[in-house]
């Protein structure tokens, strides 16, 4: 579990987050979505030590990341995975040495062990018989899935997402989504994830924070949406025509159900 | 303003070195990268050195011949004024001015793409302190081969001396060679290789440098190239007055 307790952070005199606060369950697909500009990648660039926050605590299961020296902030990195908006593959290497890249620099496996490890995770991204090529010789999904099987190479317990539906095709998303879903319930990880899909927010969200301006403005879950008068969050979650479309009809359903 | 500007990014620089100079994470794949690097930044340099040295060597025998035809200087000048222009001068300053342009823009952007597509963040939120994984194979690799490619160049640039005596009739190959031969100091090989490590180290984190704090797109990693390759060749220059006055006075 990770808590974010009053958490703000500025560049130069321009205050981007104002006194956050937000729970980030295990086992749970948690999301923070909001405007572009809101501060939502700056909250999650702040949760994985990129950025530094002038002000609040960022507790991972109980410990401090803010009061955390450079040898901790080092061994807490161990349990974190992260996959990035453009996938942030090494160019340099296979598919296979992408996702054997953590266990090289962070395990004392031998290289048949840290094979073995790579193969299962691209297994489960469902990627057997791509693992000798390069991420230039492989679709964006691909790439994403690849990103992915990284990122859980090393067991992580808290998994960070940056928009990761980005560039891909609805039905691709779709997959990314179910498998990111999956493997937090399959390893019990805490999953944070960014983004301002909404077809992922309606299909995965279990915990929703809402960022509007730099203030956490609405917390629940996918089903809450709905039914929440927020108006802020009714304007970005539902401002397409086919959003707008899926409320009125689930509105209607309920009247009628009464 | 600029006096400032200039001293926070020379502090920038002296705080990214001393994060590129701390023990690698895993010293097996720092030696793999390190090998990797001679070969990409080293061996792969060697065509355009030997085709550089052998022209500029030729040129400059040329020109000596040229510029200091009299009576009253013997012949075989030709040769040592040759040999004394590629050891002290040709062979690591203006070499290593020409690697800069290569090696160093290479280095730039490779560095700056990997940045702008978020590699480094990558690397950085593993736990890897990207600076020292990414940057000192390059600087070892670099600065270890350099004795190479300058020895190279100063051995190629004096047979392209010696191809013009062989076949024009400019001057004779005997004068030539004698001339190679006379006065020599030992001394002159070491400066000149003492001169190229310097050099090498430059030319790697400068543009190491540029690279890894690239900020935004392509565009900002084509300015971080340009940059990084003019403050290597500014520094290069700099250096050369520097350790000259030292080693030779």
């Amino acid at each position: 579990m990770i808590e974010v307790k009053n958490v703000t952070k500025s560049f130069d005199d321009r205050t981007v987050l104002h006194g956050i606060n937000a729970t980030f369950y295990n086992g749970k697909t948690n999301l923070i979505i909001g405007q572009s500009g809101s501060g939502k990648t700056v909250l999650m660039k702040s949760l994985v030590g990129l950025n530094r926050p002038e002000e609040g605590e960022i507790l991972f299961d109980g410990r401090d990341l803010l009061k955390m020296d450079a040898g901790q902030i080092k061994d807490l990195r161990k349990e974190i995975g992260m996959l990035f908006q453009g996938s942030a593959l090494f160019d340099s290497e296979t598919v296979l040495g992408n996702v054997m890249f953590p266990l090289k620099m962070f395990t004392k496996q031998s290289f048949a062990e840290m094979r073995d490890r790579a193969m299962f995770c691209l297994e489960r991204v469902n990627l057997k018989g791509a693992e000798n090529k390069f991420p230039s010789e492989i679709s964006g999904g691909m790439q994403k899935r690849v990103a992915i099987a990284r990122a859980i190479a090393l067991n992580p317990k808290y998994l960070f997402c940056d928009e990761p539906n980005s560039g891909l095709d609805p039905k691709t998303s779709i997959v990314i989504d179910e498998l990111l879903s999956d493997i937090t319930k399959e390893y019990n990880i805490t999953t944070i994830i960014n983004t301002h899909d909404m077809n992922s927010v309606l299909g995965i969200g279990e915990n929703i924070i809402f960022i509007n301006k730099g203030y956490r403005e609405w917390v629940g879950d996918m089903s809450q949406i709905y039914t929440s008068d927020n108006q802020a969050l009714n304007d970005f979650v539902f401002a397409t025509r086919l959003f707008k479309g899926v409320k009125d009809f689930v509105a209607q359903k309920r009247t009628t159900l009464r | 303003m600029i006096l400032s500007s200039s001293l926070a990014t020379f502090g920038n620089y002296c705080m990214f070195v001393r994060r590129v100079f701390s023990l690698p994470d895993r010293w097996g794949e720092f030696f793999r990268r390190t090998v990797a690097e001679i070969y990409k930044l080293g061996v792969g340099s060697i065509p355009l050195v030997l085709v550089i040295s052998v022209f500029i060597g030729a040129v400059c025998a040329i020109q000596m011949q040229l510029n200091i035809m009299s009576p009253l200087i013997p012949a075989y000048t030709v040769g040592l004024a040759t040999r004394e222009i590629v050891l002290l001068e040709f062979s690591n300053s203006i070499l290593c001015l020409i690697l800069a342009g290569k090696v160093g823009s290479n280095i730039a952007s490779e560095i700056g793409t990997m940045r702008v597509t978020e590699q480094i963040d990558a690397l950085e939120i593993m736990g890897v302190n990207s600076a020292n994984y990414l940057v000192l194979p390059k600087i070892v690799g670099f600065v270890a081969f350099m004795p190479v490619l300058g020895i190279l160049s100063m051995v190629i640039a004096l047979i392209g001396g010696y191809l013009v005596a062989v076949f024009t009739d400019i001057f004779t190959v005997s004068k030539y060679v004698y001339g190679l031969q006379a006065l020599f100091q030992e001394w002159y090989v070491w400066y000149g290789l003492i001169k190229s490590l310097v050099f090498a180290f430059i030319i790697t984190s400068i543009n190491s440098f540029y690279g890894y704090y690239v900020k935004g797109g392509a565009l900002d990693v084509g300015k971080a190239s340009t940059n990084g390759v003019v403050a290597s060749s500014i520094f290069i220059l700099f250096f050369d007055v520097l350790l000259t006055k030292l080693m030779l006075q």
